[in-house]
């Protein structure tokens, strides 16, 4: 068994030594907790990567089996661009869509192991916490756009490859993942139960999908799914990485903007829920 | 500065409930600093309530808390710098090693950069999780998963500890093992701490002084000695807890503690 105590612990300073954070406000210590949460996120990356390589496989077929079948049809019109180079940033949303939207179960799994007690007795704000939650979700997403990138370089599609392009598509994707898995995490925060949770979750991917523009312009789209489109924030991801990896004429500014905004308001109701969790 | 004098713990009056069930009704108590205190009760008489109120979990309906003068309510951010908390459950995550698990907790502590490997590496040695330190927390047994929870909560050098059930599904060897490592903790640091526990042995080889506490009240006060001595002569810590509490020890709460112990086995595999 173990030894007995070894070596010598050393007792809190009186003062403390980080006395000048004792009153701090909680946007001093904000940038450190996010990237605090998301290192030790890509930290179990590292040590469990089977999840990376079977997120891999639905990307690849979407772009392979329908892409290349849509391809054939020539009935959708892509502003005369070859469909699959049209799907291509709509499939990119759409996988770090799926993994977002099932993030709250981390969090739930969290809260029943006793993980998430422990984080909340830490000095950081709810805000913060669900935030780089939030961003680790993210950094779990950008696996999933360097693997469309791979498949697209794999399958000569034409995407811009301009560096700075395709840097802003990893930061649209990272915004727009952090969006759904504040949806989850909210939606956590209700269910409170890991079985429902994936419930509600496969039940809101598809319509999120299909009223989105990931597969087909929406002008094709009936009226009513058009309407439920320009609501969708996938709608205005997908909009921006068009713009960006194609250079299709999009609404770059309206799209972050609406991101953003997602994003900020997803925040204030996830942290706002979390305490439901804490209970 | 009378830094001494402050209490490390100080309720006054808390009260919660949780729906139609008031689970703490009216505790008062305080703690010294450098005091081990206990909080002793069945399962379901409150304590835990009673520490995620202190932890800033959840606030309290009435009444007040203060940590070290500092009011729960008012300035939990403050609150939470000066406690190490290890939870009932073994909450060490298993997706990380056990260094990754310390570090995590060093950041979120805002240990000083030029500090943290040296704290870290302290906090492990002295918890004996330095060889395991490298493995993942997946492949550790109970006890040194509750070890390292120790490190963690200690690697922001808190004022106070707070330790709800401890050794609830330690076998007894893992058990001891924990006692004498807060026992030495008082002694080296002169740190204070408040632990939760239903085993009146384990109250009886750490408590300076101990709570009995029963359906959500303080039901008894004093220091294990003078509780026994108040029954009569021979009388032990369990025939105090027997005469406060009507005998509920025997059988309560063995639902949970498998719905606990099943959790655990689950999430480390």
């Amino acid at each position: 068994m173990s030894a007995s105590p070894a070596g010598r612990l050393h007792a809190s300073a009186e003062p403390p030594a980080h006395l000048e954070l004792d009153a701090a406000p909680g946007w001093r210590t904000f940038p450190s907790r996010l990237t605090t949460l998301c290192l030790v996120e890509l930290r179990k990356i590292r040590h469990d990567r089977t999840e990376l390589y079977t997120r891999a496989i639905q990307p690849v077929l979407w772009l392979l089996i329908f892409g290349e079948t849509m391809s054939r049809l020539r009935a959708i019109p892509t502003e005369g661009r070859p469909y699959l180079d049209f799907l291509t940033p709509g499939i990119m949303a759409q996988s770090a869509l799926f993994i977002s939207i099932f993030f709250g179960i981390q969090i739930i799994w969290e809260r029943d192991a006793g993980i998430l007690t422990k984080l909340l007795t830490t000095p950081t704000s709810r805000t913060a916490l669900v935030c780089g939650k939030a961003f680790a979700a993210g950094a779990r997403a950008i696996a999933q756009v360097l693997i469309v990138f791979v498949v697209a370089a794999l399958l000569r599609i034409g995407l811009d490859w301009n560096p700075l392009h395709l840097l802003g598509a990893l930061v649209v994707v990272v915004l727009g993942s952090a969006f759904f898995s504040l949806l989850s995490v909210s939606i956590a925060g209700m269910a409170l139960r890991r079985d429902r949770l994936m419930g509600i979750g496969q039940a809101i991917t598809m319509p999120l999908f299909f009223a989105s523009n990931a597969l087909y312009p929406v002008e094709l789209m009936p009226g009513w799914l058009h309407a439920l489109s320009r609501v969708n924030p996938l709608s205005y991801e997908v909009d921006a990485l068009r713009g960006m990896l194609l250079g299709t004429s999009s609404h770059l500014a309206l799209d972050l903007a609406v991101l953003v905004g997602a994003t900020l308001a997803a925040v204030a109701v996830a942290s706002s829920l979390l305490e439901r969790l804490a209970r | 500065m009378t830094a001494a004098a402050i209490p490390a713990i100080e309720c006054e009056g808390l009260v919660r409930s949780f729906g139609e069930v008031r689970a703490v009704d009216g505790v008062d108590f305080s703690v010294a600093p450098g005091e081990v205190f206990g909080l002793l009760g069945p399962n379901g008489a409150g304590k835990s309530t009673v520490i995620r109120m202190l932890t800033t979990l959840i606030p309290a309906e009435r009444g007040s808390a203060r940590i070290f003068g500092i009011d729960v309510r008012r300035d939990p951010m403050r609150v939470r710098r000066a406690i190490g908390y290890v939870p009932q459950r073994l909450s060490a995550d298993g997706g990380l090693t056990g260094y990754e698990n310390v570090w995590l907790f060093a950041r979120l502590f805002d240990v000083p950069r030029r500090e943290r490997e040296e704290r870290i590496r302290e906090v492990l040695a002295w918890m004996g999780v330095t060889e395991a330190a490298g493995r993942m927390v997946s492949t550790y047994s109970g006890g040194m998963v509750r070890r390292l929870e120790l490190a963690q909560a200690l690697v922001n050098r808190p004022r106070l500890l707070i330790l709800d059930e401890p050794t609830t599904g330690l076998d007894p060897v893992a058990r001891t093992d924990v006692w004498e490592r807060v026992l030495s903790l008082r002694e080296q640091l002169g740190m204070s701490v408040l632990l939760t526990t239903h085993y009146m042995e384990e109250a009886e080889a750490l408590c300076d002084r101990v709570a009995l506490m029963h359906r959500g009240r303080l039901r008894a006060l004093g220091t294990p000695t003078a509780l026994c001595a108040e029954l009569g002569p021979g009388a032990t810590l369990d025939d105090v807890f027997r005469h406060h509490t009507g005998d509920v020890l025997a059988d309560q709460g063995s639902l949970r503690d498998v719905r606990v112990a099943r959790r655990t086995a689950s999430r480390l595999g």
